[in-house]
């Protein structure tokens, strides 16, 4: 009965971290780039959205400036990467370490800054899971619909095979660099304006937010790509896939805290999800191409021999 | 067409891996030129075609296409001039992607890339029609992912791709070396359709000589990066394998004892 009644609980949690997770699906499975500046903008994101609700801003207002301010990092990483050569993870942690500092000036020096639900009108909170889910689901639909018009323009197809194929896209006269600032900013943008949700939710921003949100992310992109992938393996479907699986993570998360486990250990529980999904395809995988391997070797050599004999 | 004056390029200069690839290399081709490459590893063929599409910098000299010097053109602005098809299979087209995405990508070489629908109806026919010309059966699989399809057939559509904006150079770099006999002569036929059909002026480098004496009209040999042979015309139609293993002592100083180093890989 008490996991029923966290259920609504979960699902709003779930569907803004699984927006979350669709900014993660652009940088790891568009770009190729698993870009760590996740953990850090998507507490920007919160902090601009707390700070310019607790100043009197509107709030759609204070929910697009924190995308932007999401959009920035992600362009900060991407020049890290394509203008100074640093190596895409390394570029992110590096954001990630400069954004603490900034955060923590956004939020004034303070650790945290409330929301209050009464002060301000706000998108969703805790306090009505219905409507949070509502909201979020829509906010999502719209952001979807968004995606999946631009990856389809010429500009975003070749955000595609820029993450695909690098070498073919410069071929084709594309600028793999441009693309990935683009990607990753709008990537940061989307993980930004999901922090600014959940600031409104749970009423608060707090500086250690987003803690750990690449590997959630990750999880949310692997159980969810699990399904959608035997479903039908395209762009749409897999971005509701993704979502799906954020509510799934919350859902299992809500579980096991009622099954009683501490909540000190929920970031490793996140992190086991994580090595469990990249493990169990790769060790099939290596079990698997042991036994093709042999296969090849022995038809490639026949290959070699018949070939040898024409070319004497 | 293509001017390249005294291009110059060492790897890992000052270290105990320093190669010299390219000494001071001239090499100047008419418009419609289609130019076999030969020459043993390390000869700097390919080495050659990375400069002119400019996946580096030369140490030294120019490269001028259509009279415009691309020497310090970044690869993907040079793009506008070539159509590329690699050695790989793998590489000149993207995995995850339809057969008409990637065409539509390629459709699009050289010019601005806009926020308007990426592939448009009347091209999706074009497209049809033109991967009809390959008969490989692909015209009907528009919405395949390229990744399902095999090297032979890879290499057929970045071909296409490589040619679908009539590119002022054609780079072919040994790219039928990793498929199987019979499919690399099916992507050879393909090759020299699109090439004769559109008068295309290429630079093709092979491992088989025999394809070197049959394809194109002007053949260069490359040793050292150097040109040291460079045939053309009536001189090149008679040309014989040993005519030209002769050809290449005499102008390399060097006997050729194997001539596997130039048959094979």
């Amino acid at each position: 009965m008490a996991f029923l009644n966290a259920m609504p609980g979960a699902v709003a949690e779930g569907l803004i971290w699984g927006l979350m997770a669709i900014g993660v699906y652009i940088s790891y499975k568009i770009l190729d780039i698993a870009d760590l500046t996740v953990d850090g903008s998507i507490c920007t994101g919160a902090c601009v959205c707390a700070v310019l609700l607790s100043k009197g801003t509107s709030v759609w207002l204070s929910v697009i400036v924190a995308f932007g301010a999401g959009a920035l990092t992600g362009i900060l990483t991407g020049l890290f990467h394509t203008k100074l050569g640093i190596p895409s993870i390394l570029a992110g942690i590096l954001t990630q370490l400069i954004l603490y500092s900034v955060n923590l000036s956004i939020l004034g020096g303070k650790s945290l800054i409330a929301v209050d639900p009464r002060a301000n009108k706000l998108l969703l909170h805790m306090s009505n899971n219905q409507g949070a889910v509502v909201t979020a689901g829509l906010i999502i639909v719209a952001v979807i619909i968004c995606l999946w018009l631009f990856f389809y323009t010429e500009v975003g197809l070749t955000l595609k095979s820029t993450g695909d194929n690098p070498d073919m896209s410069r071929a084709q006269g594309v600028n793999v660099n441009l693309n990935k600032v683009i990607g990753l900013a709008i990537a940061n943008g989307i993980v930004a304006l999901s922090g600014a949700l959940l600031a409104q939710y749970k009423g608060s921003a707090n500086i250690n937010d987003g803690r750990g949100a690449i590997v959630i992310g990750l999880a949310a992109i692997f159980i969810g790509l699990s399904v959608s992938m035997k479903i039908k393996p395209n762009f749409v479907v897999s971005l509701i896939g993704v979502i799906g699986g954020g509510i799934v993570y919350y859902i299992i998360y809500n579980f096991v805290v009622l099954l009683g486990l501490k909540t000190d250990y929920l970031k490793m529980l996140s992190a086991i999800i994580v090595l469990l999904f990249l493990a169990i395809p790769y060790l099939k995988n290596e079990h698997f191409s042991t036994k093709k391997m042999l296969q090849v070797q022995t038809i490639s050599e026949a290959k070699k021999d018949a070939g040898g004999e024409k070319n004497a | 067409m293509l001017k390249i004056t005294n291009l110059q390029k060492t790897f890992n200069p000052g270290t105990v891996n320093e190669k010299t690839a390219l000494s001071g290399l001239n090499l100047t081709l008419e418009n419609g030129d289609f130019v076999t490459v030969i020459g043993g590893n390390g000869a700097g063929k390919s080495t050659l075609l990375n400069a002119i599409a400019g996946v580096w910098k030369p140490d030294f000299g120019t490269i001028e296409i259509d009279g415009v010097d691309v020497s310090n053109m970044p690869e993907y602005k040079r793009a506008k001039f070539l159509g590329r098809v690699f050695q790989d299979p793998m590489k000149g087209t993207s995995p995850d992607m339809e057969i008409a995405e990637n065409l539509s990508i390629a459709a699009r070489r050289g010019t601005k890339r806009k926020l308007v629908w990426g592939i448009r109806k009347p091209e999706r026919e074009h497209y049809k029609e033109l991967l009809a010309t390959l008969e490989l059966g692909l015209e009907s699989r528009l919405s395949t992912k390229v990744g399902l399809l095999s090297g032979g057939q890879r290499q057929a559509v970045t071909l296409l791709m490589a040619t679908l904006r009539h590119p002022q150079l054609l780079l072919l770099d040994e790219h039928t070396a990793a498929l199987d006999p019979k499919t690399a002569a099916k992507v050879l036929e393909i090759t020299n359709k699109l090439v004769t059909e559109n008068n295309l002026t290429t630079l093709m480098i092979t491992h088989n000589m025999h394809d070197a004496i049959v394809y194109g009209n002007r053949l260069i040999m490359m040793h050292e990066g150097r040109i040291v042979v460079d045939v053309s015309g009536e001189e090149k139609k008679q040309l014989t394998i040993n005519q030209l293993l002769g050809l290449f002592e005499k102008a390399s100083g060097s006997e050729l004892t194997d001539d596997k180093v130039i048959l094979s890989q």
